[in-house]
């Protein structure tokens, strides 16, 4: 049965379906409703768990990691300031390779203060070691926090599940909640190597050497690559109990494509409705939607790109000094492939800045255009594109 | 408790620490471990708890030990007992180990947090006045006009008065204890072991590195302390009951400044400041005892 949500009630039925034990968190705008759901499913007894009031988004992942590493399961929400604060302590989780579940919804990070929704803020994570999947709609955002428990505790890598601000987290979709035991049938109780067992003690985190410490690295990237197969069954094995599934990359008549619209989170079915509308026109264009931003999803996006002369890539984020965050990363992905297509990048919906699938179907076009590859992406505002019509 | 009962009572807290000599917190970690034994769950920080705990691959615990970050010695206490509450094992203690450093400045924050929500953990403070792990830098704890690295020419902040900070968090209990009142500093854990709740134990622990002092003049210092009323030994129940559980002989301060070279550059009226400071600190303690103030 179909319920009218908002994604933060949705991220936060699917906490409860996962029967988290232990969640700490603290509140920031546009998660707070995560955490004020589960306060209200805790009083109403529907949350297995213990609540932690923290005071601090650090303080919440610190919790979380202690939890984890005594072998309960956590979960915590945050966005923006809060992911920022934390940023120690994403890179404390990864090392201790404790399967947290984190929900961050995107929301810029100051100065300016603002509040909308923009990826800067969990992109700019890119490098602390957990899994990233950022989701289309509140429907995606409820299957992939379900989903993440069983990648997270399969590889004990800790994960973020990133949602929009205000777009995915506060819109009302109808959402199907799977039932208690379907949810069961495919998430096993947490079971984790025991880490502080005082019949038998060990040391966590221990100081080490300089080759020791490279070594752990070393086994660490390559326990990251493992996550490939480990995500991909996992949504398999979920897609046969639930009925719904989410690849890594999904393709949208990438085949025979002249352009390729590159897209991630929210934007994502605006860019939908521009595809179909210039295809009616009579372009050849297709979409290809990045759900994995960690392990990135290169052979994927090679797969889908590689007979497709022309790409344009949509990004809700800014990396000062280079471009678009998912542009630069479909760039390097590309390089290994003897045609790669001319990319441009496009900068929009900054801050939640209003993109209208008009806006979209003009880039594309304008992205036809071009011939020669750049790494300047081309800023689209509304008011400026007005102006050009 | 008996001495001969502390010296034959099992260690959790193995030989062969890398502390330096005459190190004051390794004989507190030492002290503190004998009472709370094996059902223990050891969280440390950044401090020189590090080097005492020895590398990887070994263990100076006898217990699980582990080595969190800076600023989180409470909070990852805290969350190691909610885990711990989930799966009904509250019969295990987490004891967090943090320096002054850990505890007076970056790790204040998320202390205050875990005893607001009086989480179920004992912290014990290993307070020797100054970053010692990183070669002698000014803290909060640092007494006024003190040498260290970044104080060349003294310090300028007073100690802050943590134990009040603590006692306004009402924890159900709260103690100092020093190494060189042994049986007080156990009694207290001990008591502390029978509390539920956020427990904290305030501990001066002397640094003949830090201090510039001969490494046998450690637990001297530590009994010097006490008893010229600069570190007195008492007992807050709920942040409110306050009990001074050794009677100080009242020594002069000098007594114990003149064995440390970190007050060297003090002069006469320098010192006399000091036991002014004292004197009045102590007599604000008898009337907290007698519900005064």
């Amino acid at each position: 049965m179909k319920q009218l949500l908002q994604g933060n009630y949705a991220v936060a039925e699917a906490v409860r379906l996962a029967r988290v034990q232990l969640v700490a968190a603290y509140p920031i705008t546009p998660q707070t409703p995560i955490y004020e759901k589960l306060s209200d499913m805790e009083l109403e007894g529907k949350l297995t768990g213990v609540m932690m009031r923290t005071e601090s988004e650090h303080s919440a992942m610190a919790a979380c990691i202690a939890a984890s590493l005594t072998g309960v399961r956590t979960f915590t929400a945050t966005a923006s300031q809060g992911l920022a604060l934390m940023h120690e302590m994403l890179h404390f989780a990864s090392g201790n390779r404790v399967p947290i579940v984190m929900c961050n919804v995107n929301r810029v990070v100051a100065v300016p203060w603002a509040f909308g929704s923009d990826q800067s803020d969990s992109l700019s994570q890119r490098d602390t070691g957990w899994l990233q999947f950022y989701c289309e709609d509140a429907q995606e955002a409820l299957d992939t926090v379900i989903q993440a428990y069983k990648i997270a505790e399969q590889s004990l890598f800790p994960v973020i599940v990133a949602i929009d601000g205000f777009f995915t987290s506060h819109f009302m979709e109808p959402i199907e909640i799977p039932d208690q035991a379907t949810v069961d049938a495919f998430l096993p109780p947490f079971s984790i190597p025991t880490r502080f067992n005082v019949e038998d003690p060990a040391f966590i985190s221990n100081v080490v050497s300089p080759e020791q410490y490279m070594v752990y690295r070393e086994r660490s990237f390559a326990d990251m690559e493992k996550t490939r197969p480990i995500i991909r069954e996992a949504n398999r094995e979920y897609q046969d109990i639930v009925g719904r599934g989410y690849e890594v990359v999904e393709a949208v008549n990438t085949d025979g494509a002249e352009i390729v619209l590159v897209t991630s989170g929210a934007m994502t079915s605006t860019a939908r409705v521009a595809i179909e509308s210039l295809r009616a026109k009579g372009y050849k264009a297709g979409l290809l939607k990045i759900k994995a931003f960690r392990p990135f999803p290169a052979e994927e996006v090679q797969e889908a790109l590689k007979s497709v002369p022309k790409v344009a890539v949509l990004d809700r984020n800014i990396s000062l000094g280079k471009e678009g965050i998912f542009c630069h990363e479909l760039k390097s992905a590309l390089y290994p492939l003897e045609r790669r297509p001319t990319v441009t990048g496009y900068i929009a919906g900054i801050c939640g800045a209003d993109v209208s699938p008009e806006m979209i179907e003009d880039m594309v076009v304008e992205a036809l255009k071009r011939d020669k590859p750049t790494d300047l992406p081309v800023w689209v505002r509304r008011e400026t594109w007005l102006q050009k019509k | 408790m008996a001495t001969k009962e502390i010296e034959t009572e099992k260690e959790y807290m193995r030989s062969g620490h890398m502390g330096c000599p005459g190190c004051g917190l390794a004989s507190t970690i030492r002290l503190v471990m004998k009472v709370l034994g094996k059902n223990t769950i050891v969280v440390m920080i950044p401090s020189c708890v590090g080097p005492i705990s020895a590398n990887y691959p070994n263990s100076v615990f006898e217990v699980p030990c582990f080595h969190s970050a800076f600023e989180i010695a409470a909070p990852t206490a805290a969350g190691i007992a909610n885990a711990l509450k989930v799966q009904g094992r509250d019969d295990i203690i987490p004891v967090a180990f943090a320096g002054d450093g850990g505890t007076f400045d970056i790790g204040l924050q998320s202390l205050s947090g875990a005893a607001d929500r009086d989480d179920n953990f004992i912290y014990i403070c290993l307070d020797n006045e100054a970053y010692m792990n990183t070669g002698i830098q000014s803290s909060s704890s640092t007494p006024q006009n003190v040498w260290t690295m970044t104080t060349p020419g003294g310090r300028q902040g007073k100690k802050k008065k943590f134990m009040q900070i603590i006692a306004a968090h009402r924890m159900p209990y709260a103690a100092t204890a020093s190494f060189g009142h042994p049986h007080d500093l156990m009694a207290k854990v001990k008591r502390a072991k029978e509390i539920k709740g956020t427990r904290f134990i305030h501990t001066l622990t002397p640094c003949p590195t830090g201090w510039r002092m001969s490494e046998d003049l450690s637990a001297k210092s530590a009994m010097l302390a006490v008893e010229t009323k600069i570190f007195p030994l008492y007992e807050i129940i709920d942040g409110t009951e306050y009990r001074i559980t050794h009677e100080p002989q009242g020594l002069p301060v000098s007594e114990y400044t003149k064995m440390q070279g970190r007050y060297r550059h003090f002069t006469d009226e320098d010192v006399a400041r000091l036991q002014r400071q004292v004197d009045e600190d102590w007599e604000h303690l008898v009337a907290q005892t007698k519900g005064i103030c």
